[in-house]
């Protein structure tokens, strides 16, 4: 219509054939490009958006702009190195990844991880969890414009996140947990701190809440948007609070407890509408959960050692390896060469906040993984996006793939 | 100012001119330089609500800071994509800030001070109101990017419509004042209108949000959906004159609701020392900024169906109720068109702000029945936590 | 007929203020303020655009020049058809805006109408209800 035009600098629409419709051949419908550089695609997330007006007629994501390669790379890394790539992958649960690759390794190599360990695992974990849900919280009510919120929950953020400075010396990539244990043993101060965040946060969850949960507007944005039936749930392979959201009681903490999750009592909110606003009360709720099992932890702590004292897998700790000549050669040889697990495949999985995350792992005998896995959440559920999304507009979108709780470094790897 | 130009030489005629091109330039000069300050109380009272700080680093208390972007914002380059309608492309951001300083002309800034005393006031004001909307729409259109051109649709829907509502309520004024000049609706403020009208504060305060486009009803430039809606082609001082006109104009809304609504330059002294009137507008006008920042703040943005049906199924049939019911209160009191004091506007006021008050209670109730029904079906959601899953022995192990 | 009534003594009311010509010639100079602000606005509006464009540096590549699409190329063209929708809403704005102009006038001479003033233009309110009402009950203020 207007004017001069370098064809070059156009997309090319013949290339969406079958994505979109005919009418948008023809020019009746609009096809737009939502990402990568978008502010509400949490991260490099594009959308191929077939619009009627402002109606989505057609929603096709297309991932990938983030990929890093990290599963290549545990190729090249001995067991014990590859930890720090798992924080790396969702950003925004890094002792979570942790925890999903060291069981794997665990599992493989028979290790038992001390009883100290396992909880301060589901402690952190659990921390971890209110970390990405406030991320979540954060990013989701900002996409639906309450901006505040944002502002809110990275103010409570700080406080997991000085947590995790205090216990790993990182803030956000900790690498905490090790194959077999821990890194080390908490320091003395952690206590009266994760106490004093018990004892903070719960009237912050509150005020969330005022905010928004009976918020009209809020409600008006997100009741019987994206709605996803139970049967379509579980069909595209959805889990943790999306599934749930759908009224599925499918929590691997529960059905498939790990790192003694049996041993904590709490409770898996439930949703029954299967919409943005049914996922969002079972986040926030799950944050109150999360605020229960880590008070149990703190209460039971076991004391005791926080590695496993199999020599052959887990390095002896620094005050043996003066008097001990035999902790001296593990150390060299771990740090030197790696150990070397029996050969065979493991799968596990645990809970993290965004749903299943499983850990494939096959060994061949050699010091480094033969080829790893991750089945990542982001992945799957941004699959189900398009199915949720048709018929909405882009208003509602926005809510919808905050919903949904994609984060690219973990749909991409 | 008059009799000094013609102390030194000119005719009446030829004085009065100069002075009231002098006085606009004045108008003209301080809506701009308010805005540097604006934006900067802008920017902190929304930081304080999100518990930040704002801008600290130029100047003392960080009040420099909006100097130094303007000058930054003047030296950036100025892109403009190829494709582009260029006449509505280049005269929309001319014609955002142009509407709102127009609007500036009839403001009466004290008992003696304002730029043109149009006895048709209030029309103007609508009339070069809607230039605004114009401007969005130019830009929207012109600027051949989808996510503007979705920004200029919503703009089509959203600002022509709330301007019926601000409208109707406008017309509570009038009619309590007799009048279209907003210096004599001032005048006529012997009990500032909030007290009698406070229904019509709200509606106007609403749609006139709704009109600028901030708040809740940011829809024209939602970031997290349009990216920025019509002024998403525009950068450097171009993006700029955007910025400010839409500053202006939201402050403009404060203005004129402490002009219409809250007695204006009106109060203690104001008419003896008439540079307090100014200050006593002024801080009446940052006072109803302060509470609009804090609506902004706090709630989440509406989507454009709910926006439309709020206007015409709720906010026009109330305004036009609430019209007529000031109205018709209005005429069965005796003695309303001589009101010359603050005693013989007490009466008057009473009744009005009684019914008011019966006029909320009603739309309180409404509301209210409306919530406990919502609240019931919440309760209902949350009430779901589930018993422990059956521990399967699932695949994989 | 009640109607046209009532707006002929409103134009009455209106045209009483105005006695001759030099009072008419008088408003319109009070238009002039505003003329020089709208001179001003936009001389400033333009040197302000044309500083920029002198002190800022220009330097176009084939990529920035492309409409923003998030960073990929864009498909097709973004000057298109308008969804019906929101002329729907145009047109329902134009109704309802000009029957309030409507509106304006009476509430201008409201304080020197008799009960009778409120009566007439409480019948036209209630032709105006009417046709909201029909408006609401044939869907036409539903978005979809």
């Amino acid at each position: 219509m207007t004017g001069i035009r370098d064809s070059a600098w156009e997309g090319d629409l013949e290339q969406l054939k079958g994505l979109v419709s005919e009418r948008a051949l023809t020019g009746e419908t609009m096809v737009l490009n939502m990402g990568p550089q978008h502010p509400s695609t949490h991260g490099v997330l594009r959308l191929i958006l077939e619009l009627d007006g402002e109606t989505i007629v057609n929603c096709t994501p297309d991932v990938g702009y983030l990929h890093t390669g990290i599963e290549k790379t545990f190729e090249s890394k001995r067991y014990e190195q590859a930890v720090v790539l798992t924080d790396r992958m969702d950003y925004l649960n890094p002792l979570g990844n942790n925890l999903a690759y060291c069981l794997a390794v665990e599992k493989l190599t028979e290790l038992d991880v001390p009883p100290r360990a396992q909880y301060l695992r589901v402690l952190l974990a659990e921390l971890t969890r209110i970390n990405s849900h406030l991320v979540w919280l954060g990013t989701h009510a900002l996409d639906i414009g309450a901006m505040s919120v944002f502002l809110y929950c990275f103010r409570e953020r700080e406080k997991v996140l000085d947590i995790f400075e205090m216990v790993a010396g990182q803030r956000m990539m900790a690498t905490y947990f090790r194959p077999g244990g821990l890194w080390r043993d908490v320091p003395e101060e952690f206590e009266p701190a994760v106490r004093d965040f018990l004892d903070y946060f719960p009237a912050k969850i509150d005020d969330y809440e005022k905010l928004l949960t009976e918020n009209p507007l809020w409600r008006d944005r997100t009741q019987g948007i994206g709605y996803l039936s139970a049967d379509d749930a579980v069909r595209l392979g959805c889990t943790g609070p999306t599934l749930r959201g759908s009224g599925v009681n499918w929590d691997i903490r529960k059905a498939i407890p790990y790192s003694s999750y049996d041993h904590f009592e709490f409770d898996v909110p439930l949703g029954q509408h299967g919409d943005v606003y049914d996922r969002y009360l079972i986040r926030i709720e799950e944050m109150r959960q999360s605020l229960r099992i880590v008070r149990q932890a703190l209460d039971n702590l076991p004391s005791g050692p926080v590695r496993s004292n199999n020599r052959k897998y887990v390095p002896p700790p620094r005050s043996e390896i003066g008097h001990s000549m035999e902790a001296l050669i593990h150390h060299f040889k771990l740090w030197t060469e790696g150990f070397r697990p029996p050969e065979g495949e493991v799968y596990v999985r645990v809970e993290s906040p965004r749903g299943e995350l499983g850990c494939f792992l096959a060994s061949d005998g050699s010091p480094r993984p033969w080829r790893v896995h991750f089945r990542t959440p982001s992945f799957i559920h941004l699959s189900a996006l398009p199915h949720m999304a048709k018929g909405h507009m882009i208003a509602d979108l926005v809510g919808i793939v905050g919903s949904i709780d994609i984060v690219l470094g973990d749909c991409d790897r | 100012m008059t009799g000094f130009l013609q102390d030194i030489g000119l005719s009446y005629e030829l004085a009065v001119l100069v002075a009231k091109a002098l006085g606009v330039a004045v108008v003209g000069a301080f809506g701009l330089l308010w805005t540097l300050l604006g934006i900067w109380i802008e920017r902190k009272v929304a930081a304080r609500f999100q518990d930040r700080v704002g801008p600290n680093r130029v100047g003392p208390f960080g009040l420099l800071q909006s100097i130094a972007d303007a000058v930054k914002i003047i030296l950036k380059e100025d892109i403009m994509n190829r494709h582009v309608d260029r006449w509505p492309y280049n005269l929309a951001p001319i014609l955002s800030t142009l509407s709102v300083m127009l609007i500036w002309a009839v403001i009466p800034f004290t008992a003696a001070w304002v730029g043109a005393d149009l006895n048709v006031g209030v029309l103007y004001l609508v009339a070069v109101g809607s230039l605004g909307t114009v401007a969005v729409i130019m830009a929207g259109w012109s600027s051949n990017n989808k996510y503007a051109l979705i920004s200029a649709f919503r703009a089509v829907a959203q600002l022509i419509s709330y301007e019926v509502p601000m409208v109707i309520s406008l017309l509570v004024p009038v009619m309590l004042a007799g009048s279209l000049s907003v210096q004599a609706i001032v005048k006529s403020q012997h009990i500032a209108y909030l007290f009698a009208v406070p229904m019509t504060v709200l509606i106007f305060l609403i749609s006139g949000q709704a009109e600028n486009g901030r708040g809740p009803f940011d829809l024209l430039e939602a970031e997290s959906e349009i990216v920025a809606g019509f002024h998403i082609e525009y950068s450097g001082m171009k993006f700029g004159m955007f910025y400010v006109g839409e500053f202006l104009h939201a402050f403009t809304l404060s203005v004129l609701t402490a002009l219409l609504f809250l007695g204006g330059w009106q109060g203690p002294l104001a008419e003896k020392i008439i540079p307090l009137g100014f200050v006593y507008l002024l801080l009446k006008s940052v006072f109803v900024y302060f509470v609009l920042i804090w609506v902004r703040m706090t709630l989440p943005r509406v989507r454009i169906d709910h926006l439309l049906n709020f206007n015409w199924k709720f906010l026009v049939p109330l305004s036009l109720i609430n019209l007529l019911v000031v109205a018709f209160l209005w005429k069965l009191m005796p003695d309303t068109d001589q009101i010359n004091s603050f005693a013989d506007a007490l009466g008057p006021t009473l009744v009005l702000f009684l019914a008011n008050v019966v006029m909320f209670a009603g739309v309180a109730w409404w509301l209210r029945e409306w919530a406990r029904r919502d609240r019931e079906h919440i309760e209902a959601r949350r009430a779901v936590v589930a018993e422990p899953a059956e521990a399967t022995a699932a695949a994989g192990d | 007929m009640l109607i046209s009534r009532c707006l002929f003594r409103l134009e009455q009311a209106e045209l009483n203020g105005f006695h001759n010509k030099t009072e008419i010639l008088a408003v319109l100079s009070d238009f002039a303020p505003i003329a020089s602000l709208f001179a001003l606005s936009v001389l400033v509006g333009v040197m302000i655009l044309f500083m920029s464009r002198m002190l800022g540096p220009f330097r176009p590549t084939a990529r920035k020049l492309v409409p923003y699409e998030s960073g990929m190329r864009p498909y097709g063209d973004a000057i298109r058809r308008i969804p019906v929708k929101f002329y729907r809403v145009a047109v329902l704005f134009i109704l309802f805006d000009i029957e309030v102009i409507f509106f304006l006038p009476w509430a201008v001479v409201f304080r020197d109408l008799r009960l009778y003033g409120l009566a007439v233009m409480g019948f036209f309110f209630l032709v105006l209800t009417v046709g909201f009402v029909y408006e609401w009950m044939v869907g036409g203020l539903e978005w979809d």
